[in-house]
This record gives C-alpha cells, structure tokens and sequence, in this order.
C-alpha cells in the first residue's frame, strides 16, 4: 500500500474511532451510571480502586425506561406518529415521482432540482413556515373563515395533525428521489405487456408497477421511518404536550432536568430501534446496488 | 412506446409541488408585510429586513455559523473524500465493513444521539466547549455526506482511464492529480457545499456541542421562534434561503460547464 493509500484509509478511520466510536461507548457507558449533583452530573462507572478496576454498572436508569408510563409512552407514540407519517409522505411523494419519472428526459433534471432545492434550504425554516400557517390566528384559518367555510377556527397547531403534516413536508424529498429513481428505470415493456394482456390503467399501477419498484419504495419509507422517529424539532415546534416523542424526550431530560444517564439510556433505546430500521435499509440499497458498497 | 403523463397525474405531481413550495412563498410573502400579524397585509415594507440587519446578536449569530460552516466543510471534504477513495480504491481490508458502517453512522442515527454522544466525548476529553468542539461535530457528519457523494462517483468512474496515463508512463502519483482528481473534483465541492449547508442548518447537533459565546444562527433563530412568529425571522429566513439557493444553482451551473468543456 503506498502512503497516499495508507493515510487515505488511516485518516478517516481515526477520526470515526474517535468522533462516532468512542462518543457511542461513553453514551453506552454513562446509561450505566447514576447521577449526582455534579460537574459532570453523573458517577463513574470505571473506577481503580484500590483493589484495581472497579465496575460499578447501575441498570436503574433503563428500569426507570420500563417502569415509567412516561418513556414508554413516548416511545410507541414516535413510532406510531413515524409510522403514520411515513405512509402519508408514501401517498403525497408517490404522484410526484411518478409524474418526474414519466416527464420528458430534457425536463426530469429540473424537476428534481425542485425536488431537491427544498433539503437544501434550512429545515428549521421550513417547519417554522407551517406555525404561521396553521396557529389558530393563522393563514388557513383566516383563508378558510373569510371564505365561509368554517365557523370556528381550527386548532391543528399543538396536535398530532401538525406533527405528521410536519414530517410529511421536511422528508418529502427523500420519500420521491428514491421512487422516482425506482420508477423510471421499469422497462415500459412491462406495462405494454399488461395493457395487451387486458389489464387497465389503475390495475397496471397496482399490480405491475408499484410491485416493480418495491426496493424504491422500500428506501423511501425507511429513509422518512428512520429519521422521524428521533424528530425533535418538529414535534418541539409544532406539536404539543399530547404529542410526546423519544427524541423530545431525550431532550428534555438532559436540558431540563439535567439528568445525563437517564438521557444516555434513552439514546441507547433510540439507537438499537435505529439500528433495526439502518440494517434493512442497507439491505434494501444493496439489492438495488445503490449507496456505499 | 414511453407514456407521457396523464392530465390526472400531472394534476398530481403539480399539487405535490404546490405543497412543497407553497409554505416557502408564504414565508418569503410574510417578510415583506408591513404589519407584525401573519393573517392581516398591511402593505408591503423592508421594515423587518432593516431590523434584522441592526439586531446584533442575530447577526454576530450569522458570523459564528459561517466561520462553522467553512471549517467544518473542509475539514469533512478531507475525510469524507478520503473515505470514499479507501472504500472503493484500496483491496479489501480487515475491518472494511466496520469502516464503512463508522462512515455512514452519522448519516442515519438520530442527531439527538450525535449531539449527546459528541458533548460527553468533549466532556470526558476536558474540551472547553465553543466554536471549535462544533466545528468537530459538524465536521464529522458532514464527511459522512461527502463520503456518499464522492463515493458514487468513484464508483462509475472508468479506471481504464488511470490506467492508461499510467501506460504512457505518468506516475501513479501523476496519474491522480492529472486524471482522477479533475473527474472527482465536481462531487468533491458538490460534497463541501452540502456539508456547509447542512452546518449552517444545523440546530440539534449544535445545541449539544457549543457553549456560551458561539451560538449559531439556527441556535439563535430557535431562541426566536419559541417566543412566537415574527416577520423579523421570516426576514431571516428569506435571506438564508436566497443564498443557498443562489449557491446550489450557482453550483450546479458551474459543474455543467466543466463537464460540457
């Protein structure tokens, strides 16, 4: 291997022992740990004593995890409100992708640009843009009062509406660069062959081209699953007291009440539920060839 | 036989557009408005953008996520390229796998959890928290990102061309600077401007790693938010998103021309 080669692989691999392994270890170790009024607010778990190596593992911070309604709770309502999320972002990206992959060739680079501009601009602007919208004193209240339409006007901010709506609009692109991905590279053959075999329009969608871009589909909802399920932002911002979620919760634990293992402990949760959900991505991308192999 | 679209799935694909681009115009729209209540135009002002210009903390807030932004896109350019070549250019070695799962981990975890693992590295480490242990921490996601983008382009990169310099006697050496890095450069800054842009974005990972005396613009805009809409934000925000927007295009313009001539 030349020095070139050697520092291109030594490089990066120290500085992921360092910056992803070794935090991930110590996050594992202070979940450990039981917190004490201190800097930092928590106590060793690795101890020399005078006997030498001490291990002192305290597992009540994942007991608390169990016993308390509180964190469990959290923890179904991030995957039920991911989940629900995830198969509305299914619904709105799936239009979109299909309109891309079937566009002219010279026009699908620009609309994807479209699709793509809006990941690049700030993500807490773009939820940000929905509170102005949807509070009670907001654009389609007031749209939908001065047209008549209503009486009353709607409270969605605060509810488990804003938060889907939420997440549906920040990870819309990657629900539709994946499928359209997926959806343009089915040979129309395909659907031809349907068509002469007497199937008709909404049948060949159903049952030949969404089948054929399963793996797309696939990649898409993991990629909305996966990172929904630790939002905080959204559900800080536009969701409310109903709408609890693990990585609010996570958040408020160590910010509010300062309790670090308790915060670490639900990372772990959150990253062995991530891990699942990483691991059939990998699996999905590479079927499909695509990703780092 | 290729089936243009149908009126109902043009309908369709036009919605899904207004639906992502409508909440945009709104906010860009609202920046403009004289008045401070979202649901009454009361004309149009720069009003908010002369306030936003003299509110020094949000401006000293803007300085602290672009010095972030740079450093943290080189630093994660150099390694995430770096990755990318061991990943698809060396023989296979031990702990290969191990290698690429560290270098997308970044990528997918909850950032909560790169936040909270990255402040009680710094902790245990002793480093005083402020720009520099945020500038780590960005840089670390951020070469996850260029990592991907150079690393796809690596892979359809024909190696007959390397090869071939090096038959007409370049050095390996050479060979890289003259044929590879010119192919490779494109995704290379593609990936530095996404890193910079996800750093200048970034609130989470933020919020953990910095200390007093570097709170970033999105750190500081959050500040704002939580205390309620304000035309001044969406002033903000309105510039934030001409720049970037003005960079990507900017950039994709530039790396059509390299690859026209």
């Amino acid at each position: 291997m030349s020095a070139g080669s050697r520092l291109a692989l030594l490089l990066p691999a120290f500085w992921l022992l360092l910056f992803v392994g070794a935090p991930l270890l110590i996050v594992l170790e202070i979940s450990f740990s039981e917190v004490i009024s201190a800097i930092p607010p928590y106590a060793p778990v690795l101890r020399w004593g005078e006997e030498g190596l001490r291990i002192a593992l305290n597992p009540e911070n994942y007991a608390l995890l169990i016993g308390d309604d509180l964190y469990i709770h959290s923890l179904l309502s991030s995957i039920r409100i991911a989940a629900t999320s995830t198969f509305l972002a299914l619904l709105v990206g799936l239009p979109i992708a299909h309109g891309i992959a079937r566009a002219a060739p010279r026009h699908r680079p620009w609309l994807l640009l479209l699709v793509i501009l809006p990941f690049w601009t700030s993500f807490l602007i773009r939820v940000y843009a929905w509170i102005g919208i949807l509070k009670t004193e907001g654009i389609l209240n007031t749209v939908l009062l001065t047209a008549g339409l209503i009486r009353e006007p709607f409270v969605i901010l605060t509810t488990e509406w804003a938060v889907h709506l939420g997440i549906v609009y920040a990870y819309l692109p990657f629900m539709v660069l994946p499928l359209a991905v997926a959806l343009e590279r089915i040979d129309p053959a395909f659907r031809e062959a349907a068509a002469d075999l007497g199937a008709r329009g909404w049948s060949i969608f159903f049952r030949v081209t969404l089948p054929l871009a399963r793996t797309g589909i696939a990649a898409g909802c993991l990629l909305v699953f996966i990172p929904a399920v630790g939002e905080f932002v959204i559900p800080d911002l536009l969701g409310g007291p109903g709408t609890p979620m693990i990585g609010k919760a996570m958040w408020t634990e160590f910010f509010g009440n300062r309790d670090w293992p308790v915060a670490s402990a639900l990372a772990i949760v959150m990253l062995v539920l991530a891990a699942g959900g990483i691991l059939a991505l990998d699996r999905v991308q590479r079927r499909s060839g695509e990703g780092l192999s | 036989m290729r089936k243009a679209n149908s009126p109902l799935g043009l309908t369709g694909m036009t919605l899904g557009f207004v639906f992502l681009y409508l909440p945009i115009v709104l906010l860009v729209i609202g920046s403009f408005n004289a008045g401070k209540a979202v649901n009454v135009w009361s004309g149009w002002s720069l009003h908010w953008y002369a306030q936003a210009f003299r509110n020094e903390q949000l401006v000293a807030a803007l300085w602290v996520s672009l010095q972030v932004g740079v450093a943290a896109a080189s630093i994660a350019t150099l390694i995430g390229t770096a990755g990318a070549f061991a990943l698809t250019r060396l023989p296979k070695f031990h702990g290969r796998g191990a290698f690429r799962l560290g270098l997308l981990t970044p990528l997918v975890i909850p950032e909560v959890i790169l936040g909270l693992s990255l402040l009680l590295l710094f902790v245990r480490l002793d480093l005083d928290r402020g720009i520099g242990t945020v500038i780590l921490a960005h840089a670390t996601f951020g070469a996850a990102y260029v990592a991907v983008v150079v690393h796809s382009r690596l892979s359809t990169f024909d190696r007959a061309l390397e090869e071939a310099a090096m038959d007409l006697g370049a050095t390996p050496m050479r060979a890289f600077f003259k044929v590879t890095l010119p192919i490779v450069l494109p995704a290379v800054l593609a990936g530095w401007l996404l890193a910079f842009t996800l750093s200048l974005d970034d609130l989470v990972i933020a919020s953990f790693t910095s200390g007093p005396g570097a709170t970033t613009l999105p750190q500081r805009l959050y500040g704002q938010v939580r205390l309620g809409v304000s035309p001044e934000i969406n002033a903000v925000s309105t510039l934030l998103i001409l720049g970037v927007t003005i960079l990507v295009i900017g950039a994709s313009l530039v790396s059509k021309q390299r690859n026209a001539s």
